[in-house]
């Protein structure tokens, strides 16, 4: 949908942060370090509360990948859902940019953090994804 | 042997398949009532009943009292993914074990025949407007737009972590897993499915999520399982021939998943697996050299391989090499799944936690007629349900 005034963007989980350098974000404990990329109530590894802010690196190696070719109706197949080690912090997401077929997608490749549209909203409100592609 | 401990005394599974004109109460009543008639008691010995339908709407024990005898003894609905039969049979045996009754009985029931995905098979549509909702303050579903919720996209890449960490598997190893078990089927007439298939068949068959394509996948279906267990004190009172049948649980183990980095964002099957099979070769005082067979979690192909590792059958890291030993086929050192498993016997979810103890009763009482394994003394059965839950009872024939 067409409006006049520029269109706003959100994220499309909270734990992306965009802007220049998109990249996500965890809940760090700031007692023993477990990271999440949910709200928790406390910590599941050392049951403390507090936690903080910490980006994640936007770089990775691809641990785990399954290319789905049977999902739910709406759902776009075939596509590659991937676990993706970012310097520590297992992440998951999609994989992007790459021929969904076990010729190009292989573990251990190393892949970077990239943003996907997702589409707009009724308002005109834009939701950005994230997503991994082959590294640079 | 010790005085605490507990044994099988009577168990049954129905066929697993297509059941169109049976409901659950009808098939867990089937499966209960035979359980009872192999252990040679009735209803009225009965101290507890735990039971469990997981994708039912709750309340199977009552409903299975109204039909097979209501005597007012506890009953526990039990709920706990694909560990619900394993949790109730726990259950059971927790009961006598502390004393409040001499005699338990356990049933798990599920119709699932022409189910298809059971999880994200269904993608909310999207809000007219994007807000975000949830603990990860998602705007919209998360499903097929960052990674997998379908079942044989997490086993998946369960089985691919896998091979990048230890690496020598790839996508014909796991087909050459699901041959096995496809082959395996063919001797048990309860399987929903008893066909062979060929590696090219599994392999070109309908691709579901790489690299497990459809005959690598578990196959729903409806069916149950029932078992009786009895303290060791009451069984001395039995006849010669119910102590002879009987078989004893030298294990029962039920852990969840201790906390582990990666395990937020991919289900982590292997730790919880292991802890538990550390325990029960503990809790039995056997190891797995000792044991002549084993009913492990193939929901999947890619499951199968993790496990041959985490319940110890081989060295860390050398699943694959172990399978390709030949080690794991019923001719093979340790015979794995030999009743078809998931992929063939089928998996109608809260039954499979009985159903994969009765197959390895059956053998340890050698019953198993086409396809026993000769002189079976000690087996293992094992269930994992996602979130996680991993139960393992070790099985023992009886001395008498």
């Amino acid at each position: 949908m067409k409006t006049d005034r520029v269109s706003e963007q959100i994220p499309f989980v909270d734990y992306l942060q965009l802007g220049d350098h998109p990249h996500l974000v965890a809940n760090e404990c700031t007692s023993c370090g477990a990271r999440y990329f949910d709200r928790r109530n406390a910590c599941a590894s050392c049951f403390k509360t507090e936690f903080k802010k910490v980006d994640i690196a936007t770089a990775g190696t691809l641990k785990a990948f399954t290319i789905v070719a049977f999902a739910a109706p709406g759902i776009p197949v075939p596509f590659v859902s991937a676990i993706v080690d970012c310097d520590g912090t297992s992440v998951r997401g999609n994989l992007t940019n790459i021929e969904p077929d076990p010729e190009h997608v292989k573990l251990g490749m190393k892949v970077q953090l990239t943003t996907v549209p997702v589409g707009a909203d009724e308002a005109g409100t834009e939701a950005i994804n994230f997503a991994f592609e082959p590294a640079a | 042997m010790a005085s605490d401990s507990v044994w099988i005394l009577g168990i049954n599974m129905t066929k697993f398949g297509k059941h169109a004109d049976k409901d659950t109460v009808d098939l867990a009543s089937q499966a209960a009532m035979a359980a009872l008639a192999d252990a040679g008691v009735s209803m009225s010995d009965m101290g507890v009943l735990a039971a469990g339908c997981l994708m039912g709407g709750g309340g199977i024990a009552q409903q299975l009292q109204k039909q097979i005898g209501q005597t007012g003894i506890p009953a526990y609905n039990v709920s706990n993914a694909c560990a619900t039969g394993a949790t109730a049979l726990r259950v059971a045996i927790m009961s006598v074990k502390s004393g409040e009754c001499d005699m338990g009985l356990a049933v798990g029931v599920e119709k699932l025949s022409g189910a298809g995905l059971l999880a994200g098979g269904n993608r909310k549509s999207d809000s007219p407007n994007w807000t975000p909702a949830g603990r990860y303050g998602a705007v919209a579903g998360t499903d097929g737009r960052i990674g997998t919720d379908t079942m044989p996209g997490v086993f998946a890449q369960v089985g691919m972590e896998y091979a990048h960490k230890y690496g020598g598997v790839d996508f014909d190893t796991f087909a050459k897993i699901s041959e096995k078990n496809h082959a395996h089927s063919t001797l048990n007439p309860l399987a929903a499915y008893s066909k062979r298939f060929t590696l090219d068949e599994i392999k070109n068959d309908m691709m579901i999520s790489y690299p497990n394509t459809r005959p690598m996948c578990s196959a729903n279906c409806d069916g149950a399982a029932a078992a009786v267990v009895v303290s060791d004190a009451k069984l001395k009172t039995l006849s010669l021939e119910q102590q002879r049948r009987a078989v004893k649980i030298s294990a029962s183990i039920l852990t969840s998943d201790p906390w582990q980095e990666a395990c937020q964002v991919l289900p982590d099957v292997n730790t919880l697996t292991r802890r538990a099979a550390e325990q029960a070769y503990a809790q039995a005082g056997v190891g797995p050299e000792d044991l002549d067979l084993v009913e492990l979690h193939d929901c999947f192909a890619t499951a199968e391989l993790v496990h041959y590792d985490n319940l110890m059958l081989c060295a860390p890291g050398e699943a694959g090499s172990f399978f390709d030993s030949g080690a794991t086929w019923r001719d093979g050192k340790t015979p794995v799944n030999v009743s078809g498993g998931l992929q063939s016997k089928g998996h109608p979810i809260a039954a499979t936690g009985i159903a994969n103890i009765w197959e390895v009763c059956h053998h340890l009482r050698g019953e198993a007629g086409d396809r026993q394994i000769e002189g079976a003394k000690v087996g293992l059965a094992h269930v994992i349900g996602l979130g996680s839950a991993c139960g393992i009872h070790i099985l023992e024939k009886s001395a008498a």
